[in-house]
């Protein structure tokens, strides 16, 4: 199964989605833990080529690319997930995330999602270009303990915190969790901002959720 | 290939004097170093309130062929009023051309565009109805020209129909402003090629549409375009040389770049804005040293 799995974190860096499903449909057909899959092969890779990304060594469309095979390879791993959740459970926190208003930028997001699909919680993407209204009807018919706000532009930056302030001014403010992220996005802003949380890169993201979540219960 | 019917002519202009940006005109290189996105030393030098990068920049811009300079200070979190007023009159005290002031914050804009001398290009309005109201009766008090970015409430689309729509959106509303449609000037919007193969062609296409419907300019931000991509100044010429193939007279850019600054150069040559070639053999002479017969 190892071998497997190191082909499956092969197969997302250099984007061979052929040889990436077969990886992880061999996993799969063979009952691997799926959050094994997700967390020590998938989620490792993708961080491996966002670490070489910083370094110039890939570039937009080898990672996009990439992303496209993760996206394959999480639709096989995630409905095994999901059917091996103990139906008796508690239900789980639910995350909604969006690329704020302006910006197209979903790639990290997209990752934020899926790790933390893999980790327990549910997610529901409200996608890119999300303008505020959308979000507040979103916070209002769904009621998640968790708003996730991206934004890799400087000039969409501020619209996080746009969205603060009209969730003040609709009186959510109070029902809801606010995480922030993004390349341009500091601890700092997010602090000036008024949100609750902000995440360096996914695996952070899940470990902030899960304390931020833990907290508010 | 070039559409024939001729854009209005945009005039801009600094203490040194006046820039068009036209058909038949030189390519108009707004520069767009002088911006903190992604300059960690530039952002600390801005906070600190120190000018030496800001001034360096702008001289070695103008010095290799900016005609215009945009001007960027936006740090999220930190006062921009103030340090887009301190950027204007730094630049101001080592170059004379018409400046970009680069904000979509009206109180931004309000404390900093009357410090810029002659008329400024104020960058940018987009095709919403909150930035439109808000920004247009800047854009007419300070008698400036205005960059309207083709998106509405709609989102950014890659359709060029879409950002005509948009773009038309910007045109009739800065009309009801009273602001002539020669000072508008419209932006595509520029996507990276490296995450749509289309990203150019939807561009030059949407280039020739506005033009053709709305008789306007049309600049970018062109370094977008290889976005993520190796070797990034070579496509960043290309891209430049194919754009004013299809009608674009400006764009915000790198002359520091020398594939770009060459490009455009070459593309104003060939696409006969040069007159007897002078800029492109006056660029020869400086590289090389060689003297021109009027000694």
């Amino acid at each position: 199964m190892h071998e497997d799995l190191e082909a499956l974190k092969r197969a997302l860096i250099v984007a061979d989605m052929d040889l990436g499903i077969a990886a992880v449909q061999r996993l799969v057909d063979r009952d691997a833990d799926p959050t094994w899959i997700l967390e020590e092969g998938m989620a490792v890779a993708m961080f491996d080529l966002g670490e070489m990304w910083k370094r110039g060594e890939v570039f937009l469309p080898e990672v996009v690319a990439s992303a496209e095979v993760f996206k394959a390879c999480n639709a096989i791993v995630e409905p095994v997930l999901l059917a091996r959740k103990d139906p008796d459970a508690p239900t789980n926190a639910l995350v909604l995330l969006a690329t704020v208003k302006g910006d197209l930028h979903d790639l990290g997001k997209n990752m934020v999602g899926a790790m933390l699909r893999t980790s327990g919680f549910d997610v529901h993407d409200l996608g890119k270009d999300v303008g505020a209204d959308t979000i507040i009807q979103a916070i209002r018919q769904m009621q998640p303990a968790i708003i996730g706000l991206s934004a890799l532009l400087t000039t969409t930056v501020p619209y996080q915190e746009t969205v603060i302030k009209k969730l003040e001014a609709a009186g959510l403010r109070d029902t809801v969790i606010v995480m922030v992220g993004g390349a341009p996005v500091t601890p700092e802003w997010a602090e000036k901002i008024g949100a609750d949380g902000y995440a360096n890169n996914a695996p952070e993201a899940v470990e902030i959720a899960r304390k931020l979540v833990g907290a508010s219960q | 290939m070039s559409t024939s019917s001729r854009v209005a002519l945009t005039t801009l202009s600094g203490p040194g004097g006046e820039v068009h940006i036209g058909d038949e005109r030189p390519f108009a290189i707004i520069g767009e170093r002088i911006n903190p996105t992604g300059r960690v030393r530039l952002t600390e030098q801005l906070k600190a309130g120190d000018m030496s990068s800001v001034q360096a920049d702008a001289l070695a811009q103008v010095e290799a062929g900016a005609a215009v300079l945009d001007l960027n200070a936006g740090i999220p979190g930190f006062d921009e009023p103030a340090m887009l007023s301190r950027v204007v009159s730094a630049v101001h005290e080592v170059v004379d051309v018409p400046l970009c002031i680069d904000s979509s914050t009206p109180e931004a804009l309000e404390a900093a565009v009357p410090l810029a001398q002659g008329k400024v290009l104020i960058n940018s309005v987009t095709a919403e109805i909150h930035s439109l109201e808000r920004l247009l009766p800047l854009v007419k008090r300070f008698g400036a020209a205005v960059i309207g970015m083709a998106n509405d409430e709609e989102g950014i689309s890659m359709d060029p129909q879409r950002r005509l729509a948009a773009a038309r959106k910007i045109v009739e509303a800065a009309a009801d402003h009273g602001i002539a449609r020669e000072d508008v000037v419209i932006d595509p919007l520029t996507m990276p090629i490296g995450a749509a193969g289309d990203a150019a062609t939807a561009m030059f296409e949407t280039v020739r549409l506005i033009r053709g419907e709305l008789g306007v300019n049309v600049s970018c931000g062109a370094s977008n375009i290889s976005f993520g991509m190796p070797d990034r100044q070579g496509i960043d010429a290309a891209f430049l040389t194919m754009a004013a193939m299809a009608g674009m007279n400006a764009a915000i850019t790198n002359p520091l770049h020398a594939p770009v600054r060459t490009a455009l150069l070459a593309s104003d040559l060939l696409l006969g804005r040069d007159g007897f070639g002078a800029a492109w053999i006056r660029e020869h002479r400086a590289k090389t040293g060689v003297r021109s017969p009027a000694g």
